[in-house]
């Protein structure tokens, strides 16, 4: 039947979802405001760890390798080392600092590493498509079968590890999510207008994927790339507690943890610092993460 | 049974948005005797839904909108139940029980993961307190009720084996469960073809022959109102700008606004005449113009009235209701013509 | 059905000869391979490594090894640990049931209070249980495994004394309540990450489902709301949640390799880094590949049960 002067009752059914809309029910505005804080909250405790990390150290007048045997083990808060000193008297502080700069630094490029070989390979098998695609993706597939943990660690395990090596590894690791989630974009937006209407001007392949479909898959590349820097940190402190990453005397929030874990009835503060210090990282950077996800409408789940 | 089986006054519906409310229905009053069809017509946007599931409580709770008036539902033992001053439990024992609702969407208004014996079982079994096989029997009486053949192996069908129009003789079917002395019918035939359409309509008649149920009938489409109803009422901008019976209403209609609808049936003896069409758009809720709702897309517009307040509900003959200040003069100078200018 | 099962079994068959490859790989091409714990033992001559690789078929050109490993692999054939010489088809299977039963109990903790806490959330949308609910998951995805392993045994053994610190029974005490006295601390710990992960995707998933025309039928027919959420809402909500728990176990294996080794639990996850310690390379190759098989058969039963249990996959 036409119905041509009648709409679809669109306004109807705005207004009778139960989705409250902008800043309506009272809680609901708690809710935005709240997941907006914890993004600015996140993305302003990581400016402060990063400046604390680098500048922090240049401050406190401990250096972290500093072993001072008279003053082993000082609970924290009391005495002139704020967090307390581990079993050789270094200051926990300023290993916490220091551990925070590898930790960072190692998270930081294992996202770009990762996230540059994601976007390229989920690039090729979106644009590509057919058996190439096929292809990449069900190597995608299968690395994910892995535990990525056996896989770090195997892989680790087989390697002088450094902060390189270790980079290298996570990032080998941890490229396959960005690849599925640029694949899946870049062959949506594959299917719109404007890639064809390129094609026709005579744009070359690499023109049209890096220009067209690379550009309008920014979002979804960025949301995955802060997520990407929280497992990273994450994997670190996996592999490095385990005892296979980061080595003594360098510090990093999962050796420390390592450490720690002998002195956990006697001295429990050099278990919780590293531990909070790596929560609130990985804490910040998802909520940022999510902040963005929200902020650029990009529907990625990692 | 003399009286009313349900009676609806100064209902009102607002939508909170931000601080203030948008009205989406203001100040409607109807009655409906048993075996009664009423037909609630209008655009989307009018209020008709929103005037409907407010009469179900399916609206959103209080906080996000505000539900005035009274309707009151006469209960089996023939006591009188507010519906929109009750409890929560208690709305809940009388919906599905003694006033159902039929949805638009029968594509989408069934569960897809229940077997459609199941869900029409289901309100026999919350509201008479039957056991699951007592139930199913029951089920398979309605779904040979509403003409679905094969009645006892269509019980265990999923709703994606149905067709559309299969669906909603479900879905009246599901509605039907407890005999309910209203039913409201919310656009039942608009997303079916049209030789469907006529089926449904056809045996929701027959169905109401049989049990005397009072039936709303919310639709856009006058041509259905025509076939259906007993009295019409037209709602524009969330009030009733016209009602009255379906002769009256159809033949010589009053607002301009029921006339435009009229005219924009598309009709087929009228050969070569183009389809008329309304011109404009449903006011924004939010920014109501001053007077009459229709006045920016009626043709019979002046300023003085029109413009000035907004029109109150004025008898125009024996049970017929019209919100225009100048019918009186409009329907004289077109005093031959009934349905007026088809401007084509 | 009948074709969906065939493509689906086909696919993970496919997984499968990539996955072995990718293991193969990793392990041969890692500096030190196989040999490096031969190349450790101090006074082994040049010439007897060489014996020993050849004897180990470490010689002949990678693909015939590989080829060699596969064909072996199919009939059950994993070799030998280097370290005691025990089958690694058996080695692995003394330890697997641990990890199973961690990861069991750890996945219906987490499945129980990750729905309930995702349904309630859905249901009260915006009120302050959710959104606190919702802020939560996402620290407690934060949190390292290991770390809050360590902060629970500090808390629930070292200062109240009221769980075990680890181990998985203790010696002599053959009692169930030994047993799961033993497997609350673990089994929480690994089930943490988890809880967040699926009152996440049941949240999204009822909200998805919760708008939707038939959910207003429910109500229409006077039901309570109880039932139209579980009865109605939950229904369709949990069907994507089925493939949910296949995608979740490699999460989940990992999580139980890292809360073994905080908890001394003898499962899989122990056995692989004492095995990586020892280079005991046809163990950690073995442990890799049934890791990853229980991951391909895991989601493609997840799958399999996905597609029985929603009828409208049911066709024919």
């Amino acid at each position: 039947m036409t119905d041509a002067p009648l709409a679809p009752p669109r306004r109807l059914a705005a207004l009778l979802s139960r989705r409250p809309a902008a800043g309506r029910a009272r809680s609901g505005a708690l809710h935005r405001f709240l997941r907006h804080r914890l993004a600015v909250a996140g993305l302003a405790a990581i400016a402060l760890m990063l400046l604390a990390c680098w500048l922090g150290p240049l401050l406190i007048p401990y250096d972290q390798l500093f072993i001072d045997i008279r003053h082993r083990f000082a609970g924290p808060f009391a005495g002139p080392h704020v967090f307390g000193t581990d079993q050789l008297g270094r200051d926990l502080l300023v290993r916490l600092l220091m551990a925070g700069r590898i930790s960072l630094t190692i998270g930081f490029a294992a996202m770009a590493l990762s996230t540059a070989v994601g976007t390229a390979i989920g690039l090729v098998a979106g644009y590509r498509g057919g058996l190439v695609g096929a292809a990449l993706m069900r190597c995608v597939d299968a690395v994910l079968c892995f535990p990525s943990v056996f896989l770090l660690l195997a892989l680790a395990a087989f390697i002088r590890p450094n902060v390189v090596t270790i980079t290298l590894i996570i990032a080998a690791t941890g490229w396959m999510e960005v690849a599925r989630v640029v694949q899946g974009q870049i062959r949506t937006l594959k299917a719109r207008d404007f890639t064809l209407a390129a094609e026709l001007m005579g744009a070359s392949g690499f023109y049209v994927m890096t220009n067209e479909l690379l550009r309008n898959a920014v979002g979804p590349i960025i949301v995955a790339a802060t997520l990407t820097v929280a497992r990273a940190i994450l994997a670190e402190a996996y592999v490095s507690f385990l005892g296979y990453g980061i080595q003594a005397p360098v510090a990093s929030w999962g050796n420390m943890l390592n450490n720690a874990q002998q002195y956990l009835g006697s001295a429990p503060w050099l278990a919780i610092f590293p531990g909070l210090m790596i929560t609130v990282a990985v804490a910040s950077f998802n909520f940022v993460g999510d902040g963005l996800r929200d902020a650029l409408d990009a529907r990625v789940e990692l | 049974m003399a009286g009313p089986v349900l009676e609806v006054r100064g209902l009102s519906v607002g939508f909170a948005d931000g601080r203030r409310t948008v009205p989406a229905v203001h100040e409607v009053a109807f009655t409906l005797h048993p075996g009664e069809t009423l037909a609630l017509v209008g655009e989307s946007g009018s209020g008709k839904s929103v005037t409907s599931l407010a009469l179900m409580r399916l609206l959103p709770p209080a906080p996000r909108t505000r539900v005035t008036g009274a309707a009151l539902l006469r209960g089996r033992d023939g006591t009188v139940h507010d519906l929109l001053a009750l409890p929560d439990a208690a709305v809940r024992a009388l919906r599905g029980d003694r006033i159902a609702m039929i949805f638009q969407e029968p594509m989408t208004s069934l569960n897809p993961v229940h077997r459609i014996g199941d869900q029409i079982a289901e309100s026999v079994r919350f509201h008479r307190g039957l056991d699951r096989h007592a139930a199913l029997k029951r089920a398979e009486g309605l779904i040979e009720r509403v003409g679905i053949p094969d009645a006892a192996r269509r019980l265990r069908a999923y709703p994606h084996e149905l067709s559309g129009g299969m669906r909603q003789r479900v879905m009246i079917a599901m509605a039907l469960a407890c005999d309910p002395a209203v039913l409201i019918a919310d656009e039942p035939t608009t997303a079916l073809d049209v030789t469907v359409q006529s089926q449904i309509l056809a045996l929701l008649k027959g169905l109401q022959r049989e049990t005397g149920m009072g039936l709303v009938f919310i639709t856009h489409n006058l041509g259905v109102v025509a076939e259906i109803a007993d009295r019409v009422m037209v709602m524009y901008a969330g009030r009733i700008v016209e009602s009255g019976g379906v002769v009256p209403v159809m033949t010589a209609p009053r607002m301009p606004y029921t006339a435009g609808l009229i005219a924009s049936v598309p009709r087929l003896d009228l050969k070569g005449g183009e389809m008329v069409s309304i011109p404009g758009t449903v006011p924004d809720p939010r920014a109501p113009p001053p007077g009459c709702a229709f006045a920016p897309r009626c043709p019979h517009r002046r300023p003085t009235p029109c413009d000035e307040a907004v029109p109150p509900l004025e008898a125009a003959g024996a049970g017929h209701d019209v919100r225009c200040r100048r019918w009186a003069e409009i329907a004289a100078a077109a005093a031959p013509r009934p349905a007026l200018e088809a401007r084509a | 059905m009948a074709r969906f099962l065939v493509s689906r079994l086909a696919q993970s068959l496919l997984l499968l000869v990539l996955v072995s490859v990718i293991g193969f790989g990793v392990l041969h091409l890692a500096p030190g391979g196989p040999m490096a714990q031969f190349a450790l033992v101090p006074g082994m001559s040049q010439a007897q490594l060489a014996e020993i690789a050849h004897a180990m078929g470490l010689d002949q050109p990678l693909p015939l090894q590989y080829w060699q490993w596969f064909s072996r692999l199919l009939v059950g054939d994993w070799g030998h640990s280097y370290r005691d010489a025990q089958p690694v088809l058996a080695v692995i299977a003394a330890r697997l049931p641990a990890t199973l039963e961690l990861m069991g109990a750890a996945i219906a903790l987490a499945v129980l209070t990750g729905v309930t806490v995702g349904v309630l959330g859905a249901v009260r949308r915006d009120s302050a249980f959710d959104v606190l609910s919702t802020a939560g998951a996402m620290v407690a995805l934060s949190i390292p495994t290991f770390w809050f392993g360590l902060v629970t045994i500090y808390v629930f053994s070292v200062k109240l004394g009221w769980l075990p610190a680890g181990s998985r029974a203790t010696v002599g005490d053959a009692s169930l309540w030994g047993y799961v006295h033993h497997l609350i601390a673990p089994a929480c710990v690994l089930a943490l990450v988890e809880v967040a992960v699926w009152s996440r995707y049941m949240r999204s998933a009822m909200l998805d489902v919760i708008d939707q025309d038939f959910v207003r039928t429910a109500r229409a027919k006077g039901l309570p709301e109880r039932r139209v959420v579980l009865h109605h809402v939950l229904r369709n909500a949990w069907l994507p949640m089925i493939t949910l728990a296949g995608l979740e176990l490699p999460t989940l294996l990992g999580g139980a390799l890292v809360t073994e080794t905080v908890f001394t639990w003898p499962g899989m996850g122990r056995l692989f880094l004492d095995s990586l310690g020892y280079r005991d390379y046809p163990v950690v190759m073995g442990i890799l590949m049934v890791s990853a098989l229980l991951v391909l058969i895991g989601s493609l039963m997840a799958d399999l049960v996905g597609a029985v249990v929603d009828p409208r996959v049911r066709l024919d």
